[in-house]
């Protein structure tokens, strides 16, 4: 019940977003996301975005997961 | 998808499982409290993955498996009283109440409508002036502001034929009630991802500071998953237990505010009664006071019978972590995905049901 998928925002009019998953837009309601760009990654869930993705983050935990890969594979 | 496939990578994927099978310690038992994890663990095969003094138990945290019968009971109540259309989601359908699901109810004349967001619901109020139109809310943090900000909507519009019944629950205090209880050992928690983008990681702080048992909030793509097992792993190793968030890209130490809000808006904290674990203190959410206007169980009918549990189910000890699926008499046999007896074999995200989905040859 807590599944919640990224998605992309596309267009805003007042508290209502288009949201694109996979190659299909969906409507999203955005009241809880006040600060929410076009262009952001948001999590979708029931009909409503409850959080922006955070660009930065995601790629700092790749980076240090690769690295971390990269020094096991050497041990190994 | 962006978000998501980089959070596959076998290659990263592989990295970590491989970290995890060095474990040298003693046998470990984390707990993934989220329903959504353990569909996530059991599609992925990540059970595989990991060495036997690794074990992964299953949690609470399925808001359809937790709901009581008698709750069950009032929807479909409510549901009975003509002039009424009740609307939930999908999950709810099909759980059997005492006497009956809310799909039987539907298949003997109730009108219930199956809707993906509460804000469907206030559109049939709009629509129906001459009905009323009850949400029946259920679901945990991630779930309750979109609830809320329906409420909020109804209210805006001036709404007098929209109202709410709340099996909405709320993390915490399920997990002090657990750990409480004492009743299985958990040497590490798997944080539920989602939840956790509304509260943030403080309200799981009491855990390490009063249990001395490691969090780790995690997302719930296989990386997600295998990097937070590791960081729980890293944690004993260096006899340190505090919440940590491996599902940085959507959880902030102060969860979403905004969200925050509007569930204070239109909720407060009250008393609630889990399947399995029992009434427990300020772990539901009801209608705050000044919002009684909404309140289905206040201005309807609810011709109830007092609720009863089906005698040979075992969900209860399933959703405290105390027995596997496969060790309840009915698994597989009585109760199925087809015809479910308890609300973990209903529920996609039920332990029942995911164990007899991926079964061996299943």
């Amino acid at each position: 019940m807590c599944l919640a998928v990224p998605a992309k925002v596309v267009s805003i009019d007042g508290e209502k977003a288009v949201v694109e998953l996979g190659g299909l837009t969906r409507q999203a309601r955005t009241m809880l996301v006040p600060n929410v760009k076009v262009g952001d990654y948001v999590l979708l869930h029931a009909g409503f975005a409850i959080q922006t993705l955070d660009e930065a983050a995601a790629q700092e935990t790749l980076e240090l997961l690769a690295r971390m890969a990269e020094a096991g594979a050497g041990e190994a | 998808m962006r978000f998501i496939d980089e959070f596959r990578q076998p290659a990263l994927a592989g990295a970590l499982a491989e970290r995890i099978k060095r474990w040298s310690g003693p046998p470990v038992s984390l707990m993934e409290v989220c329903g959504t994890h353990t569909v996530a663990i059991f599609r992925h095969g990540l059970r595989g993955l990991l060495p036997p003094q690794v074990r992964l138990l299953s949690g609470p945290g399925c808001p359809v498996c937790v709901t009581p019968n008698g709750e069950i009971d009032k929807a479909i109540a409510l549901a009975s009283n003509p002039g009424v259309i009740l609307a939930t989601f999908g999950d709810m359908m099909k759980v059997p109440g005492s006497y009956s699901s809310l799909a039987e109810a539907k298949a003997r004349g109730s009108i219930i409508r199956v809707v993906y967001s509460a804000m469907e619901a206030v559109e049939i109020a709009q629509e129906n002036p001459g009905k009323a139109v009850v949400f029946f809310g259920v679901g945990f943090e991630t779930t309750a502001p979109t609830t809320a900000a329906s409420i909020l909507e109804a209210k805006r519009l001036g709404l007098k034929n929209f109202f709410f019944l709340s099996a909405h629950k709320l993390v915490p205090p399920a997990l002090r009630a657990l750990l409480e209880a004492g009743e299985v050992r958990i040497d590490g928690l798997i944080c539920p991802g989602h939840v956790s983008t509304i509260i943030g990681s403080r309200p799981y702080e009491f855990i390490p500071r009063d249990y001395a048992i490691p969090c780790v909030i995690s997302g719930f793509e296989p990386v997600d998953i295998l990097q937070a097992i590791a960081m729980l792993l890293d944690m004993r190793v260096e006899g340190k237990a505090e919440v940590a968030i491996q599902y940085r890209r959507a959880v902030r130490p102060q969860g979403n505010p905004q969200a925050l809000d509007t569930m204070a808006g239109a909720f407060q904290v009250g008393d609630a009664e889990w399947r399995g674990l029992g009434p427990i203190p300020q772990s539901g959410l009801q209608l705050r006071d000044g919002m009684e206007a909404f309140a289905a169980e206040r201005h309807l009918e609810m011709k109830m019978r007092p609720p009863r549990e089906a005698a040979a189910c075992r969900c209860g000890e399933v959703l405290r972590g105390l027995i596997n699926p496969p060790e309840c008499s009915i698994f597989g046999t009585g109760c199925t995905p087809e015809h479910p007896v308890g609300p973990c074999m209903v529920s996609t995200e039920g332990t029942c049901a995911a164990w007899f989905l991926y079964r061996p040859g299943g």
